[in-house]
């Protein structure tokens, strides 16, 4: 069956072919086949710039992926001069005409995430290498936001961070080329804590239920780490895969594990279920060492709270933004983005919008596309009127330094968009941390990559 | 040549000048045109479309042959992510070691995967291999060993990537941060830029193809060899194969571990290209894909895998990205109630819904092309050549020799 004909003649050519085969790739070598045109990867051609918005259009945390993409479509509206400007009347910079960035038309390409690493980065990497996209943003995991971060650093593209709330993405994953408009775990906790201590008091015993992904890793570490600066005791922590549907399994130990507090460290779908399950577990009307068993969400939404209904009452949490805030831009966010869609947008929503916005101011202060201009304006860039008061982007770490707010399950919702109401607007000051901090520790921010 | 018949060196050629010249095959439609949305010449979809040929390939070996249907592949495919992504981090980005470690890795486990399963046949061996596979992206995905070990293996959800603090003992700073083979860097590519078209030469993509050229040829030998001949001896009657007098199980073990270094490989491949191994890439659904690409192109033939993979990428990846406005553009001339009532009827399957178009589409071979898209060209091909000339018998005409 195998002919095997190792004769002179059947060697030589057999070795010409493969030596010119592997030959093949020493002609890509040299600047001359990079992408050399301007000096940075995807210099917008013509009179068009494309902007890549990657969101998960499916898994868990579907809904803050599409609200998402409306807030971007909205954004890309208001920087080509359409519709009513929304927070660019009200953002302190007034660089950005409303004719597109740098007087290119700004265009889209969307992309789903799916909430995997794997499929968020091949999404992204079409975007740069078919559709041309001089930045990409979005995503509502950090799972995703500090794999699609790496990648953005290595090809030379700016990426700015959708709904990302892991300490990691501007800590030990931070990259030069990665910026982060929302807050993160460590803000949650230091907000969150003294409130908890406020309400429920300092002699409480904490069971932990956290996405095992380096977000549930990092928000849990945050709070554990704070509520027992103020006297709590953890009872447990127990890592649930961020693809878990039934959590009953998960919260059935918790009534006998001598805890008086649930703390939901999940996001999305995920917490929905988690607080469901809880709930229907009668957990909350469980009374233990004598004291109301409570059940706290360190990181909440709006669309959680419409998933998770009348169970999120009176339940605490942390969230970066609301649309029931009552100064000059989230009014005028919320006007136009109800005006568009006929409801209020949700704090995914408004970090996206922020994100786009302050992209395209920076590149129209710059005055290039370049990324490591737009990263020279970006860092240490002071800001105001996106709806969360003055706000520091801080140069080292590229982290967004603003007010936190802590907010509960309404009792009384007066309608569907009506859920949280605001306990307290923690100020700036009390949720600072320094770039060395030990849970931040370990990261690199390297160098700006312009990618050619 | 390279001792091959002339019909397969036919097909060797053939499936080369495809690789060689993917660039402007796959870019058939001007830049700026409305038509560019199909064009799928960039990049990273090139090297995933060569990637999984050799994955579908080497699935190709053990199913085809032998018949028996693993439904764990991927399970080797990741363990080849994670050692060449190991070895960035521990030797640097040269690709050449991550690539011998990733098939060496998966040869081991798929050694002792493949001991065990094999020992059962049919469904039963289906299952083990899938519960195996099964086990290990839960190991992955909640990276149990590293946190046994109290460090980091998998890095769980996030993905394995390489850091600035990682030891990268042969790196220097006169090479590349990025994966390169002697400083040549994976994502480097040249844009040909001819009148409104634009052609994307990748080095990485010509690596891979280069690679699954390598890899096509082995299989080529395989599948002529004496083992090939007693693997679909094993397929056709293995009972009676036992009555002979023969141990069949060594030979499929042997094709069971060759199985799993081409899924190594190709998982070694993909972290030369993108340097980040995910748990994902080894879920149930990943191994369910192979199979569907080695059964929509054609099971048991030797190009027919790599047209399924190419197939099952190109939509994943071309038709996903079709959204509502891109429909409004297209069917922008019809009246507006119309225009709606079009976008209303492709919607579920475009975007999101692309699984659906696949789906229906799979069926539609599965039921009429039992062979596969291969079978469908063995069809047009027959029906030209009855046109020409009806007494030429010869069976020349046949890309390539199912295996029955």
């Amino acid at each position: 069956m195998s002919n095997t004909n190792f004769t002179r003649r059947g060697l030589l050519k057999t070795s010409a072919v493969a030596g010119a085969g592997l030959a093949v790739p020493t002609i890509f070598t040299g600047d001359v086949w990079a992408d050399a045109h301007s000096g940075y990867l995807n210099a917008p051609q013509g009179s068009t710039v494309t902007l890549g918005f990657n969101v998960p259009q499916s898994g868990p945390y579907a809904d803050e992926g599409a609200d998402e993409l409306r807030a971007y479509e909205l954004a890309v509206e208001h920087l080509n001069g359409g519709g009513d400007g929304g927070m660019m009347g009200t953002f302190s910079s007034k660089a950005l005409e409303g004719n597109g960035i740098l007087g290119k038309k700004v265009e889209y390409v969307t992309g789903d995430t799916q909430t995997k690493s794997d499929a968020a980065r091949a999404s992204a990497k079409s975007m740069i290498e078919k559709d041309g996209a001089i930045m990409i943003t979005g995503g509502s995991s950090s799972g995703v936001a500090v794999a699609v971060q790496g990648l953005c650093q290595e090809a030379g593209i700016i990426f700015m961070a959708g709904l990302t709330h892991s300490n990691d993405t501007t800590g030990k994953d931070k990259k030069a080329n990665g910026f982060r408009h929302f807050f993160n775990g460590y803000m949650s906790a230091a907000a969150l804590a003294p409130v908890l201590a406020a309400r429920y008091g300092t002699d409480r015993t904490a069971y932990h239920l956290t996405a095992d992904y380096t977000w549930g890793w990092t928000q849990q570490e945050s709070i554990q780490a704070a509520t027992e600066a103020l006297g709590w005791q953890t009872a447990n922590n127990v890592l649930t895969p961020l693809a878990t549907t039934d959590f009953s399994s998960y919260v059935a130990p918790v009534l006998n594990s001598g805890a008086d507090v649930l703390v939901l460290n999940h996001y999305g779908g995920n917490m929905v279920n988690s607080l469901t399950s809880a709930v229907q577990f009668g957990l909350r009307e469980k009374q233990v060492n004598g004291k109301d068993f409570e059940i706290v969400v360190p990181l909440y939404s709006r669309l959680m709270a419409k998933g998770a209904g009348a169970n999120v009452k009176g339940i605490f949490g942390s969230t970066n933004w609301h649309w029931s805030l009552p100064d000059e831009g989230s009014q005028a966010f919320v006007k136009s983005f109800g005006t568009k869609y006929g409801f209020p947008p949700s704090q995914a929503a408004h970090t996206v919008y922020c994100q786009t916005l302050l992209y395209a101011d920076a590149a129209q202060r710059a005055g290039t596309f370049n990324p490591c201009g737009i990263a020279e304006a970006l860092e240490g860039f002071e800001f105001d009127g996106l709806g969360n008061g003055p706000v520091l982007y801080r140069a080292e770490d590229h982290q967004c330094f603003k007010d936190v707010l802590v907010v509960k399950g309404k009792d009384n919702p007066t309608s569907e968009f009506d859920l949280l109401e605001i306990v307290e607007i923690t100020p700036r000051a009390q949720v600072e941390y320094a770039v060395d901090h030990p849970m931040f520790a370990g990261g690199d921010l390297g160098t700006c990559n312009p990618g050619a | 040549m390279f001792g091959l018949e002339k019909r397969d060196y036919t097909l060797l050629i053939i499936v080369a000048c495809l690789t060689m010249f993917a660039p402007f095959i796959l870019n058939p439609f001007p830049t700026d045109s409305a038509m560019a949305q199909f064009n799928a010449g960039y990049p990273d979809l090139m090297q995933r479309f060569v990637i999984f040929g050799i994955f579908a390939i080497g699935f190709n070996l053990l199913f085809g042959l032998t018949g028996y249907l693993s439904f764990g592949h991927a399970a080797f495919l990741g363990v080849g992510s994670y050692s060449a992504v190991w070895m960035y981090k521990l030797l640097g980005y040269n690709i050449l070691p991550g690539l011998f470690l990733s098939v060496i890795v998966s040869a081991v486990f798929a050694l002792l995967i493949g001991y065990i399963s094999l020992r059962r046949s049919g469904i039963y061996f289906s299952i083990l291999t899938l519960a195996f596979a099964q086990m290990m992206f839960s190991i992955a995905y909640s990276d149990l060993i590293g946190r046994f070990l109290g460090t980091t293996i998998t890095n769980g959800e996030t993905g394995l990537q390489v850091y600035n603090s990682d030891p990268q003992v042969l790196h220097s700073a006169s090479k590349p941060d990025i994966p390169h083979l002697f400083g040549q860097q994976m994502q480097s590519t040249y844009s040909l830029d001819i009148a409104g078209w634009s052609f994307d030469f990748n080095t990485g993509y010509y690596l891979c193809a280069l690679i699954m050229i390598a890899a096509f040829y082995i299989a080529i030998r395989i599948f002529r060899s004496p083992f090939g001949l007693m693997l679909r001896a094993i397929k056709t009657n293995q009972t009676r194969l036992n009555y002979t007098g023969l141990n069949t199980r060594p030979y499929a073990l042997a094709v069971f571990v060759i199985s799993g270094m081409y899924a190594g490989l190709a998982g070694g491949l993909m972290a030369c290209m993108d340097p980040l191994a995910g748990a994902e890439r080894m879920q149930w659904t990943a191994s369910g894909e192979v199979v569907l690409m080695t059964i929509l192109g054609g099971a048991g033939t030797l190009i027919g895998p790599v047209l399924g993979a190419g197939f099952i990428k190109y939509f994943e990846n071309i038709f996903s990205k079709i959204n509502d406005s891109i429909l409004h553009q297209w069917f922008a001339f019809f009246p507006d109630g119309i225009e709606d009532a079009v976008v209303f009827m492709i919607h579920p399957f475009i975007g999101k819904g692309w699984h659906l178009t696949l789906g229906i589409l799979f069926m539609l071979v599965v039921i009429f092309l039992p062979g596969g898209l291969v079978e469908g060209g063995q069809r047009i091909g027959k029906l030209l050549k009855r046109g020409k000339k009806s007494e030429d018998k010869g069976d020349g005409d046949a890309a390539s020799t199912p295996a029955e």
